[in-house]
Formats: structure tokens, C-alpha cells, sequence
């Protein structure tokens, strides 16, 4: 049982990813076993090694007035409109406003409108830099923006820590619960970094996938074949909420948000530690914080990112974490329908997560036509179709992990309420 | 250039719509720029930029703050359109 007096829950969930404008889009491609990825069709692309991605399709101009368009940062464009519908799905709970916090992290923030910014100051001189250029690429900026939209007093948090930051956000909304600095927290992550100079740096550590000719293929979670990640951009955020404020306003639980576990490799500023030792005490953690049993886990998200070294790390670690109940979990790795989010991935994943819980349908891991050996003698059990699960256990586990570039390790553990 | 006051007017009013929360309706002469139409100080410079272009003047710093209302704005813009050489 948890050991906290204020157990933690989920009311809302909100999306922006490649798969679809929202949750209900986003997981029905999920279970389709849809593609975010594509040919990426700018003219700056050809002048790159890497010319696929997965971007956020939706029309974002006819979601925010021109004017706020104007003055944010397509990371925090994405961050916002993930937040809205988070919150309208909670029901847009009467919180009071030193009760009320967000907790929202971002990789970089505001990249593109620092390099856009970079372009005007040296062509047309500083004058002509937009006067909020600084709110635009400051990474709060994301948890800035919607805490001043719901008017969050309790506290306004943001976690940098690479491709964990979102999870480790959701992490940190759930201790503010737990510790009592608030009632609901609106936690997540966003990130909008489909650009040149991205792509670039990524693709100069020869950590991205060069399938540029078969871009729906190309992010192959624990394939043989894998090659490494496909970049891809949007927002998740999630309503955390106490359980008592929850159950007096009558609110409706996605899942309990039962527990977070941290560590750090302290091994290499961008590869996990081969062993994955790092990874498994953040998954025990999560288990021991939620007072779950290896035996109760159903489903885990993977954090999984098509990179040849990374998906075997996070096999073993599992396998090291979870033991013989592992062989019975459906690992699903949904960055190959997704893409790698970086800061974004830990909310939106999270959200997949709960949804799989929810329906007891693990998503698919899909360009999984010749499973990788060493997945296989670690005893992990992908699957290329959707495959449900019997929640057996009660309360069922269900657990998602995150890694970020270095040595960040959040698995974050969700219940059946 | 030189324009007339009701084309300078006009002029500021979209200015303001699109920068700041107000319609254009709500410009009016006397309206007050921070008071009445709640233009925060990055806003401002917004408007101040966007100003200099479509009016084809110079606005320095140091000149805002004689700028309170919409017809001080108006005002300023004609006397700088009408004292630039070749503009």
C-alpha cells in the first residue's frame, strides 16, 4: 500500500503528437499500428544525412489567436494546447489558485526561435528582434505559459533532463501532492525541434536513422535492422490530481498515479550504461515507491528508441528489475509509431500507457518483423500487433519508462484505480 | 510621405489590433495607451516597431513616455512625417 496520505491521481490527459491532434486520435493510430513518420519535404533537408521525421501535423494556427502565435515558441505553441485539453478533460476542475501548480518540462525550449532570433539579430540588427524573444526560448517557458492561463499559484516547476524531462515533470507533480503544496498539478512536456540544426546535431553523433527511403519503416524499436531514432516533436500533459480532491468533485480517474522512481547512470553525457543496471533501479524504485509487486506489472511503455546500443540496455534492465514476471508483460516501444519526442516523450508515452491500462490493450511495437537476439534471451516480450492482457493482478501496474542523454533514468508506475 | 491625420489614425488603430488584446473600436483619440488599452511594455515595442514601418519614421526611446494617449501617437507621427527630408 502506499505509505503517502495523499494518493495521487489522473483526470486529464491531453496530446499533440505526429499520430493526431489529441488523446482519442493519437492512441486510435496507436492501436492501428499507424506511422508519425515522413519524408520531410523542406528544402533544407537535402542538405542533411537524415531527410524523414515525425511531425506534428496539426493546424495549430486555428487553435491559437494569431497574436499569442506570434509571441510563443512552437514548443510552447504545443505545450499550451496539450495543457487545454488536459484540463477540459479533467473538467476543468474549481481549484483555488495556491492549491493549483504545473509542472512541465521541454529538452531545449524554444530552439527555433533561438535560431531564428540568431538570423534576424544579424541580418537586420537588434531592433528588429521581437520584444519576446527571451519568453520564447526560455525552456520554462512551456510551464510559464499555461500556469498563467489557469492562474497556478502553488508553484510553476519545469525539469530539463533531456528525453526524461517530461516523466521526470510528472514525477515532480506527484511529490507537490504528496507533500500537500497542492491539490492538482498539470504536468507534462513539449518539445519542437524538427529543425536543421537539430536534425544536424543529432545526426553528426550518428544517433538518427537513415532510412530516408522507406521513412515509415525506419524507427524499428528492438529490430535487428535498427539504425537509430527518428526525431519527432508535440506536447502531453496530464491532470494530476489528489485523490481527495478528486473524489469530492466527483472527478473521473484515468489511473492512479501510484509511484515515480529515479536514478543515474553516472556513465556517459549521451549512452546509457550498457548493462542498463542504471535503468533497473529506476524500475524497482518506481515498483517500491508504488508498493507494487514485479507480479502486478501488465504492460510496460518502453522508453525504447530504435538505437542499436539503448533498446538492449533497457531489455536487460527490465529483465534485471522485473525478473521471471517478464516473460508475461507486453512491452510495447511506441516510439516506433511516434518518433522520439525528447522532452515530450515521457507525457506522451505516459498517456499511452494509461490509455493501455485503462483498455487493457498493450499498443504495438511495429516494424518488429526480426527481433533483435539479445531481446529475446532477456526474455522480453514485444509484440508488432496489439495485444491485450488480463489484468489478473488488482490493482494492475502498469509502468513507463524515460531515459534521457545523460544518464537520466524516471520510471513512472500507474495503477487500475 | 506625409499623410493626412485620419489616414495616420487609421493607420495606428490596425496597429493596435494586432498587437494588443483590443479591437480597433476600442482606439479611440482620448483612449489612454496603458490604461484604457492595457499595453504592457513589450507590446509597446511591438507597436513602436511595427509604427516606425508603416509610418516611415524614426520613434527613440527617450520620446515614449510624452506618448500617453492615442492622439499623442498621432500627433507625434505627423509632425516626424512632416519634418523628414525625402521621405
Amino acid at each position: 500500500m502506499n505509505a503517502y496520505p495523499e494518493r495521487v491521481v489522473v483526470t486529464g490527459l491531453g496530446a499533440i503528437t505526429p499520430l493526431g491532434d489529441d488523446v482519442a486520435s493519437t492512441w486510435a493510430a496507436l492501436l492501428a499500428g499507424q506511422s508519425g513518420v515522413r519524408k520531410l519535404t523542406e528544402s533544407w533537408a537535402d542538405e542533411l544525412p537524415v531527410r524523414i521525421a515525425a511531425p506534428a501535423t496539426a493546424d495549430l494556427a486555428s487553435m491559437i489567436s494569431s497574436r499569442q502565435l506570434r509571441r510563443m515558441d512552437r514548443c510552447e505553441q504545443l505545450a499550451l494546447i496539450a495543457a487545454r485539453q488536459a484540463w477540459q478533460d479533467a473538467g476543468a476542475p474549481q481549484v483555488r489558485a495556491d492549491r493549483l501548480a504545473v509542472s512541465v518540462g521541454s529538452g531545449v525550449g524554444g530552439l527555433g526561435t533561438t535560431l531564428e532570433a540568431y538570423d534576424t539579430l544579424k541580418e537586420q540588427g537588434w531592433q528588429r528582434l521581437s520584444p519576446f524573444t527571451v519568453p520564447m526560448f526560455m525552456p520554462n517557458g512551456p510551464a510559464a505559459w499555461i500556469g498563467i492561463e489557469l492562474g497556478a499559484r502553488a508553484g510553476v516547476h519545469a525539469a530539463v533532463s533531456a528525453c526524461a524531462s517530461s516523466a521526470e515533470a510528472i514525477g515532480y507533480g506527484m511529490h507537490m501532492i504528496r507533500s500537500g503544496r497542492a491539490d492538482v498539478v498539470v504536468a507534462g512536456g513539449a518539445e519542437a525541434t524538427i529543425l536543421p540544426f537539430a536534425i544536424a546535431s543529432f545526426a553528426v553523433m550518428r544517433a538518427l536513422s537513415v532510412r530516408n527511403d522507406d521513412p515509415e519503416r525506419a524507427s524499428r524499436p528492438f529490430d535487428k535492422a535498427r539504425d537509430g531514432f527518428v526525431l519527432g516533436e508535440g506536447a502531453g500533459m496530464i491532470v494530476l490530481e489528489s485523490a481527495g480532491h478528486a473524489a469530492r468533485r466527483g472527478a473521473v480517474v484515468h489511473a492512479v498515479a501510484a509511484g515515480v522512481g529515479y536514478s543515474a547512470d553516472a556513465y556517459h553525457v549521451a549512452q546509457t550504461a550498457p548493462d542498463g543496471a542504471g535503468s533497473a533501479q529506476a524500475i524497482q524504485r518506481a515498483l517500491a515507491d508504488a508498493g507494487a509487486q514485479p507480479e502486478q506489472v501488465v504492460h510496460i511503455n518502453a522508453h525504447a528508441t530504435s538505437t542499436p546500443a539503448g533498446d538492449v540496455a533497457e531489455a536487460m534492465a527490465i529483465q534485471r528489475a522485473i525478473g521471471a514476471p517478464a516473460s508475461r508483460i507486453t512491452v510495447s516501444a511506441t516510439k516506433s509509431m511516434t518518433g522520439h519526442l525528447l522532452g515530450g516523450a515521457g507525457a506522451v508515452e505516459s498517456i499511452a500507457t494509461i490509455c493501455a491500462l485503462r483498455q487493457s490493450v498493450a499498443p504495438p511495437t511495429i516494424n518488429l518483423e526480426d527481433p533483435d537476439d539479445e531481446i529475446i534471451s532477456a526474455g522480453i516480450h514485444v509484440s508488432a500487433k496489439p495485444c491485450e492482457f488480463r489484468t489478473a493482478s488488482n490493482p494492475a501496474v502498469a509502468l513507463n519508462n524515460s531515459f534521457g542523454f545523460g544518464g537520466h533514468n524516471v520510471t513512472l508506475a500507474f495503477m487500475t484505480p | 510621405m506625409a499623410m493626412t491625420e485620419h489616414e495616420i489614425f487609421d493607420g495606428f488603430a490596425a496597429t493596435v489590433e494586432e498587437f494588443a488584446e483590443k479591437p480597433a473600436s476600442d482606439v479611440t483619440p482620448e483612449a489612454d495607451l496603458v490604461e484604457d488599452l492595457d499595453i504592457d511594455s513589450l507590446t509597446m515595442v511591438e507597436i513602436i516597431v511595427s509604427a516606425q514601418d508603416k509610418f516611415g519614421i524614426e520613434i527613440p526611446d527617450a520620446d515614449l513616455k510624452d506618448l500617453r494617449t492615442v492622439q499623442d501617437v498621432v500627433d507625434y507621427v505627423q509632425r516626424a512625417q512632416r519634418s523628414s527630408v525625402g521621405a
